[in-house]
């Protein structure tokens, strides 16, 4: 092996590239100063199993952009948004939220990052102290537990404890009813399975006090195979099953269920069979399946929801998912609020924010809320219904009543020792 | 809720119904695996190549069934698609990337294997998309399940079961009493000599890896309309597949064909017995096996 020693760099290549670093380093700052736009950072799952998810985040997004953008951005300034791939990995949501802050100069974050991603992204929000709003998180305690809180991260998304008392009291009327007594559960075996299941079954039974949980299923998340399971809840004789699967897998396990004719012989609760990717997916939905909403255009039952819908569909050539509405929201939240501060500024938004009530096509009463202690998403539109074939696949939807939820969340706080 | 529930296990046990239940729905479990594992084997055993990459023909067969029945209607079809089209994918990857890291170092063959692993996962989704997909249960098959002693068992299943025996059956014959089979057999003993009697070893080495792709891309098109269609899915089919193969014998059919069966046995009845504990049951009755017969159920001893 020959080596040839290369010449020292030269003095006028040091200087030039002195020169080049000067301007490098300069520049965003030079750029940030003179800008007229605001850049608003996502990190957000655009590829992997759930990149679907991850595509409808964006499009929620971009969707709502336009039309703030076209009334004159935010107090004068375009937005221009920078959406980065996390691939669902929170150490690596963490690091491309870090960097869109510190490297490409934004001053707003939409944290569109599954649970596991959107505790990492928090811990990034509470260092930089930018800005932030978790759009997809519906794990209870990102906002419930005050250890969390911090006073520029706001959520737009469900929460997981809502989900849990409508559901509740939904099952716990159709048990008694009824005479719904024995329930079997089956659902996936990992953190957001087990949590969602157990607070169900205590709302479940809470409501309804004599149901009893006969047999449990654990199956594995991305099982391609659930007979041993459909079979083994067969043999339980179940008078309900519930099921938080969702995505492929629950269209997998309704697909083998079928042919065992499971749901003629039980009443079915599926918290995510309410969602357009999984509707349009199945092709001989069983009829009769209740399901907690997600997102369907005809509910709530508005000519605005309708109409978001339909644009949603129209420019991106299929339906949107539950995570679609719940960045719409952030965008919609953010606009009005920097109206009312007048201002691009985090610290005058995240002000301006609290407490902030907005006329939404998501809402249960065609507004959502801000709500200021604990800076997450109230109002929203929740309810159970029963699922047809075909469109609008849940014809019926019985919606949560805001009340009940509030007061019994007060007091799973009080349990949670968050109060 | 304990581990161990072994009363749920006993009572089946005792009940006709439950034991017809959960016996075909073992079958069901081990019969698409051992279409899987069999193909896995057969390579193994002809061209002496671990085929990392076999999933991926699980995969595509499922793929194309579902294209098929989507433009035809005819559930024959699909599964002829499903099974021919991963034949000729088999028989292109072999001739064209495989034959050239036969007698490489094993790291090598891995690699090339892994490699399009990869790369078969992005082709599906550039051609199917990202998002999950199903095909659907053909009308025919839209029927209330049989009971048999108070069992229950779907009708496509039994079908299912059926397809992959007769596989079975018609691959250990033909293996056996062929004269075809005989040259396999004899290319996998010695390839050196049968290619000096004047047999093109090529083409039975790039016959075998279509074999092999078409019984898995077969087993695929089997569990399109019950199960759901993703990139990647190949990957779990191929974990236990390699179980199945490692407790039945590497090189084995009839070990691949037991092997298949006890884990699906494994898993029915795992889960009513044993229901946090069923995965590593089937990974503890591997261990032991390997502990106890090295080579597998049905393995023989390297030469």
């Amino acid at each position: 092996m020959t080596r040839t020693r290369k010449p020292g760099v030269s003095r006028r290549a040091t200087l030039a590239m002195m020169g080049a670093g000067a301007v490098t380093f300069a520049a965003p700052w030079v750029a940030r100063a003179q800008a007229k736009t605001i850049k608003v950072g996502m990190p957000t799952i655009l590829s992997g199993r759930v990149a679907q998810l991850g595509t409808s985040s964006r499009n929620g997004v971009m969707l709502e952009i336009e039309k703030v953008n076209a009334a004159g951005g935010l107090a004068g300034r375009q937005i221009e948004m920078v959406i980065r791939d996390s691939k669902g990995q929170p150490q690596e949501a963490a690091r491309v939220a870090r960097e869109l802050v510190n490297t490409d100069g934004c001053e707003i974050l939409i944290d569109a990052e599954a649970s596991s991603g959107a505790f990492a992204v928090h811990e990034v929000a509470r260092d930089l102290g930018v800005l932030c709003l978790h759009t997809n998180s519906e794990t209870s305690a990102l906002t419930a537990d005050p250890k969390q809180h911090i006073p520029n991260a706001f959520r737009t998304a469900r929460q997981g404890v809502h989900d849990s008392i409508v559901g509740g009291s939904y099952a716990a009327a159709i048990a008694k009813a009824k005479g719904l007594k024995k329930w079997a559960t089956c659902s996936p075996d990992y953190a957001y399975g087990r949590d969602t299941t157990g607070e169900y079954v205590t709302y479940l039974k809470r409501f309804a006090p004599d149901t009893e949980i006969i047999s449990e299923s654990w199956p594995k998340l991305f099982q391609p195979d659930y007979t041993e399971v459909v079979t083994k809840i067969l043999q339980a004789k179940p008078q309900a099953l519930y099921s938080c699967l969702w995505g492929g897998d629950l269209t997998s396990y309704i697909d083998q269920a079928n042919i065992y004719a499971l749901f003629s012989q039980m009443e079915v609760f599926a918290v995510n069979m309410a969602d357009y990717t999984a509707l349009t997916v199945v092709k001989n939905l069983p009829k009769g399946i209740h399901s907690g909403n997600r997102y369907i255009k005809t509910y709530p039952a508005t000519p605005e929801n309708a109409a978001w819908g339909d644009a949603y569909k129209a420019k991106y050539n299929e339906y949107p998912t539950n995570w679609s509405w719940e960045n719409a929201t952030a965008i919609m939240l953010l606009a009005e609020a920097s109206k009312k501060a007048n201002s691009a500024d985090g610290k005058k938004i995240a002000e301006a924010l609290r407490g902030l009530k907005i006329k939404s096509p998501f809402g249960a009463d065609g507004t959502v809320t801000m709500r200021a202690e604990d800076q997450t998403l109230v109002g929203y539109a929740i309810g159970w219904g029963t699922t047809i074939p075909q469109e609008p696949y849940v014809p019926q939807v019985q919606a949560g009543d805001w009340k009940t939820i509030f007061e019994l969340e007060a007091e799973w706080k009080k349990s949670k020792g968050y109060t | 809720m304990l581990p161990l529930d072994l009363d749920a296990l006993t009572g089946c046990l005792a009940s006709s119904a439950c034991l017809v239940t959960q016996t075909t729905s073992g079958f069901i479990i081990g019969m698409l695996l051992f279409l899987v594992a069999v193909g896995l084997t057969l390579i193994f055993g002809v061209l002496k190549v671990v085929n990392f990459s076999h999933g991926a023909f699980y995969m595509f067969g499922a793929y194309f069934a579902m294209t098929a029945y989507q433009f035809s209607g005819s559930f024959a079809l699909a599964m002829l698609c499903g099974a021919a089209g991963t034949a000729i994918l088999g028989l292109i990857f072999e001739r064209v990337f495989m034959s050239r890291v036969y007698g490489a170092d094993v790291l090598m063959q891995l690699l090339v294997c892994y490699a399009f692993v990869l790369i078969f996962d992005d082709v599906v989704r550039m051609i199917w998309g990202p998002e999950f997909k199903s095909m659907g249960m053909p009308a025919a098959f839209q029927v209330a399940p049989l009971f048999i002693a108070g069992g229950v068992v779907p009708p496509y299943y039994l079908l299912l079961i059926g397809v992959a025996l007769a596989a079975a059956v018609i691959l250990g014959l033909g293996l056996a009493r062929t004269r075809i089979g005989k040259v396999i057999r004899a290319a996998a003993h010695n390839p050196g000599m049968v290619s000096a009697l004047g047999i093109n070893t090529g083409l039975i080495y790039g016959g075998v890896f279509a074999l092999g792709g078409m019984l898995a891309g077969l087993a695929g098109a089997l569990a399109a309309p019950v199960r759901s269609l993703t990139p990647g899915m190949g990957f779990s089919v191929l974990i236990e597949s390699f179980i199945v193969t490692v407790i039945g014998g590497m090189g084995s059919i009839l070990g691949a064909l037991i092997g298949a069966i006890l884990i699906g046995m494994i898993r029915s009845f795992g889960s009513l017995g044993f229901p946090l504990f069923t995965e590593g049951l089937m990974y503890l009755f591997m261990v032991i096996v390997l502990v106890s017969r090295p080579t597998g159920l049905f393995g023989k001893e390297v030469a």
